[in-house]
């Protein structure tokens, strides 16, 4: 069967399409890679000047200066340039197909991100050119407790089945406040709002649903238990596809990623979490977690912000850019997130935000969005800073990338170049005339189609139709609209 | 998502009641099976889909199936014989997934206040959990709901498709498929197989307001009715021989009947066109331990190898995507729809090629000859005439589950033959004779005279059949 799947994986490899702009790039399999004459941010062993790493077999192999490139080995010279971690953005609703709500109902932990990433979604390469090599696709906030989640690498051109970050937890969207209470969405007429409608029933929700996983995973193993004590004649207990997620949960083999704002809430969250005995991962938003910094850090829950993005809701009006700052001040692992497609191209200017509003150092400020997020998704261990050992998930700017004019030249995953920016552009005429001749055989097509169907429309036959049909009869009608269309 | 059938909510008592008045009201016009069971097409170029062409030979039909097939064969004396001098005896034409026969479901789609999710609600119930069984009705079958009316019946099999796959709409298990072949005098005599097969739609019908109304909320409500119908199936035995001992079982007549499908090895029809909904599916599939048949498939040309690996079967529609007819002429089209638009015909010759059993479904194409036209444009991207008819015949058969009673031209083989005077696939190709179930139609080129509707006795074959028989020919 395992072969079967291998032989699957390949002949799909083989197939995939490789992207409309990133034709042939992620087909690279050169072994070893040099990256050499470059500016590296390491994040956890400062920065090396004319610095090179090599890569083998998708993992950093050496960092430094004296690093030499082994026979037969890719070189990439990036004289001038300078290389950072792939951008890990914590909060991201990339990669999906259809909606990343489920939100009929209070508690949709039965849906899984997992089961809808969509590899062919163009936000992922857009991702890849902000340097962006691993996301948290979470699932929407219209829930107290929403779906399960799953951390990516955006590797653009594979099928969804590789898009998955091997080894990184899954995860499970909570939500709090005015989107689960439905604050600012009425339901049309007829229909009754969805409970909770007040941030105490949010709690009461949650703290349900944990009792009913509680009784479900007791129902459980009371059922395994008799049965490996020899008991045949025992009803299993059904699965239920809601609550497994959040006896995992429990069990500390899924990540609660909240979604929050005010400092009232999330100090509720605190509570239940710790009276049904798990932890919370992150708080997403988070923008009242300068309130209560130290209680964040204490629960040992991490905070992922956005840069300066407030007031688009009531709950968000107390806001202040110095979020990050703040909480990092008081010991919370702090991440900044895009939450948008769009933004994510951009998560080294909102990290550069953090030292102008709250003065982080250069390197905290770039922690925002590498390793800190990285320990955040409890992936840490493989990504997050330029270590040997480490995955080769590589971001190479053409100017250090807290300023405003870095731009990325190359993104690469696993030591695999996704992203190019000159071969992205190179590409570019070949694929527009790809698309004009495609328009203009669409078009030919289309208009041999109707010259063909003219003779139909026979004028001596009309009138003897009109005999047979009433003018405003359904054939009749159906007639002069196929000719009107 | 063009890839679907179309599936709306339904009122299945108000339909089945009028289903039950309207086949009354037909079939007593037509009376009672009539003409000879005994036929002989001779001299005719047959070509068997099972085994080697026949240049000039003899098909035998005796009381529904085929009593033999060859060159050189002795007509029985009670045979009525047709010279098939210049013609071709093909097995009938299978469309593999239609909701031709079936009602036409009231469209759930009531008045829209707005765009995209503030849509009024629909009618009905609002489900709040899977326990509600939103958009579930996997007990009704097709068959039961026939509507022999359905004018189409007669267009499609002078076109010379003998059989479909008729599906119902509506809903996430909207019900199941039948198996029917194109003439009889009651509904039943139409069904070849009632429960031929368990469709599923991943279309979210709760609109923000009822579970599903996610992609991902209907997947997952799937698998809670798989996981429920497999825990039916192992707590039912159990249950029956402890009755004193457990509660009783609830009845949920969604698991029951999915249970018993899932036993029977029941094909489950899942919906997957484009490569990512292929590949899911194929996961899903794997998952779920069903017997699956993939249906849309116009994107297989990317992930056929994929396909092959798992020895997936797929329906291929052949309603190719075009670009929307009432779409703007400015908006911008992407690269990708582009190449979507312009390789989906070459998908059967991809699945076809790496060795994936494909058939051919109508998918909404409202006419015959659209079908022809499109079934010629994946040929012409590449598929060999000849598997191109195998995906009308033979292998849909076997997909189906059927290839031991239809989709050829061999002994034993139910008597489904389209005969015409020309190659299949040669545009001017006219159908002059099909049988479906032993029974002859003979096709005539003339306009009908009246309006279809009002024929009544044209469909069972007499003695005169060019004098009463008049059905509009379908020229491709």
């Amino acid at each position: 069967m395992k072969v079967r799947l291998l032989l699957a994986l390949i002949l799909f490899v083989t197939f995939a399409p490789l992207g409309l702009r990133a034709q042939g790039y992620s087909t690279q399999t050169s072994n070893a890679i040099l990256i050499q004459n470059a500016t590296i941010l390491t994040i956890t062993h400062g920065n090396i000047e004319h610095g090179s790493i090599l890569i083998r077999d998708g993992k950093i192999a050496a960092v430094g200066t004296e690093v030499k490139a082994s026979d037969g080995a890719t070189v990439i010279d990036a004289q001038g340039q300078y290389v950072m971690p792939g951008i890990i953005d914590c909060h991201s609703h990339i990669a999906v197909d259809g909606s990343v709500n489920e939100g009929s109902i209070s508690v949709s932990s039965m849906a899984n991100i997992a089961d809808v990433l969509n590899p062919d979604d163009i936000s992922i390469y857009d991702d890849l050119s902000g340097g962006v090599t691993t996301a948290n696709i979470l699932h929407g906030s219209a829930n107290p407790i929403g779906g399960q989640t799953i951390v990516i690498k955006l590797r653009w051109g594979k099928p969804a089945s590789e898009l998955p970050f091997q080894g990184a937890l899954p995860g499970i969207k909570f939500a709090l406040g005015e989107n689960p209470k439905r604050s600012n969405f009425s339901p049309p007429p007829g229909v009754e709002p969805r409970y909770p409608a007040t941030r105490m029933g949010v709690e009461e929700t949650i703290r349900e649903a944990f009792i009913e996983a509680r009784e479900y995973k007791k129902q459980w193993d009371d059922y395994n238990r008799k049965k490996a004590a020899g008991d045949q004649n025992l009803l299993p207990p059904r699965r239920n596809e809601k609550l497994e997620p959040l006896v995992e949960v429990m069990e500390g083999k899924r990540y609660v990623h909240a979604h929050s704002y005010r400092a009232d809430e999330i100090l509720m969250l605190i509570r239940v979490a710790n009276e049904f005995g798990f932890k919370v991962r992150t708080f997403q938003h988070v923008l009242e977690g300068y309130k209560i910094a130290d209680e964040i850090a204490a629960s040992g829950a991490g905070g992922s912000t956005f840069s300066d993005w407030w007031a688009y809701k009531m709950e968000a009006f107390d806001a202040i850019p110095y979020n990050a700052a703040l909480m990092t001040e008081r010991g919370v692992v702090v991440s900044v997130n895009s939450d948008d497609a769009e933004e994510a191209r951009h998560l080294n200017q909102e990290a550069a935000k953090s030292m102008k509003y709250g003065g982080l150092s250069a390197n905290d400020a770039l922690k925002l969005v590498t390793l800190n997020p990285a320990i955040q998704l409890g992936i840490d261990n493989r990504v997050g800073s330029i270590e040997v050992g480490k995955d080769a998930d590589l971001a190479i700017f053409n100017r250090d990338p807290l300023s405003v004019y870095a731009v990325v030249q190359k993104t690469l995953i696993d030591g695999q170049v996704y992203f190019d920016r000159e071969k992205d552009i190179a590409a570019r005429p070949a694929l527009e005339k790809e698309k004009q001749d495609l328009l203009a055989k669409e078009k030919k097509a289309s208009e041999e189609k109707k010259a063909s169907e003219k003779p139909d429309a026979n004028p001596e036959k009309k009138p003897d139709q009109k005999k047979k049909h009433p003018q405003n009869s359904e054939d009749n009608a159906g007639a002069v609209a196929e000719g009107g269309r | 998502m063009r890839d679907r059938f179309k599936f709306r909510p339904v009122c299945a008592v108000v339909v089945g009641l009028s289903i039950a008045g309207l086949i009354g009201s037909v079939f007593s016009a037509r009376g009672d099976r009539s003409g000879p069971p005994y036929f002989a097409v001779v001299n005719a170029r047959i070509v068997t889909g099972s085994g080697p062409v026949i240049d000039r030979g003899t098909v035998v039909i005796a009381k529904g199936l085929i009593q033999a097939v060859g060159a050189n064969l002795t007509v029985p004396p009670e045979a009525w014989v047709i010279d098939g001098k210049g013609l071709t005896v093909y097995p009938g034409l299978i469309d593999a997934g239609t909701d031709l026969g079936l009602p036409k479901e009231e469209s759930s789609e009531t008045t829209s206040t707005g765009p995209g999710r503030r849509r009024a609600a629909p009618s009905g119930e609002i489900a709040k959990s899977p326990e509600d069984r939103p958009g579930s009705s996997p007990w009704r079958v097709a068959a039961d709901e026939l509507k022999s009316d359905d004018k189409r019946i007669e267009t499609w099999r002078n076109a010379g498709f003998t059989t479909t796959l008729s599906v119902p709409d509506g809903g996430i298990f909207p019900g199941q498929a039948t198996v029917i072949d194109l003439a009889g005098d009651r509904s039943g005599d139409y069904v070849v197989k009632g429960m031929a097969s368990l469709p599923i739609s991943f279309k979210p019908i709760g609109a923000w307001w009822g579970f599903p109304d996610s992609l991902m909320g209907t997947i997952a409500y799937v698998r809670q009715v798989f996981d429920d119908s497999h825990w039916y199936a192992q707590a039912e035995p159990i249950y029956e021989s402890n009755v004193t001992k457990f509660e009783r079982l609830p009845y949920d007549r969604t698991e029951r009947v999915i249970a018993r499908g899932v036993r029977d090895n029941e094909i489950v029809l899942l919906p997957a066109n484009n490569s990512v909904q292929i590949m899911r599916a194929l996961r899903l599939a794997d998952e779920w331990k069903i017997k699956a048949v993939l249906y849309g498939g116009q994107q297989g040309y990317q992930v056929a190898g994929a396909i092959a690996a798992k020895k997936m079967p797929v329906l291929v529609n052949l309603k190719w995507p075009e670009r929307a007819k009432d779409a703007d002429p400015d908006a911008e089209q992407t690269l990708r729809e582009l190449r979507f638009r312009d390789r989906a015909p070459s998908s059967p010759a991809a699945l076809a090629k790496a060795g994936v059993k494909i058939a051919f479904y109508s998918g909404g194409l409202s006419t015959p000859k659209d079908i022809f036209k499109n079934a010629k444009k994946a040929v012409d991207a590449g598929l060999p005439p000849d598997a191109a008819l195998r995906a009308f015949t033979v292998d849909a058969a076997e997909i189906l589950g059927l290839g031991d009673r239809m989709g050829s031209i061999a002994q034993g083989k139910i008597a489904n033959l389209m005969v015409t005077d020309g190659d299949l696939f040669n545009e001017k190709t006219k159908v002059k004779h099909v049988f479906v179930d032993g029974r002859w139609f003979e096709v005539h080129e003339e306009p009908p005279a009246e309006k279809p509707g009002d024929h009544k006795a044209d469909s069972a074959p007499s003695s005169q059949p060019k004098h009463s028989a008049s059905e509009e020919g379908v020229g491709r």
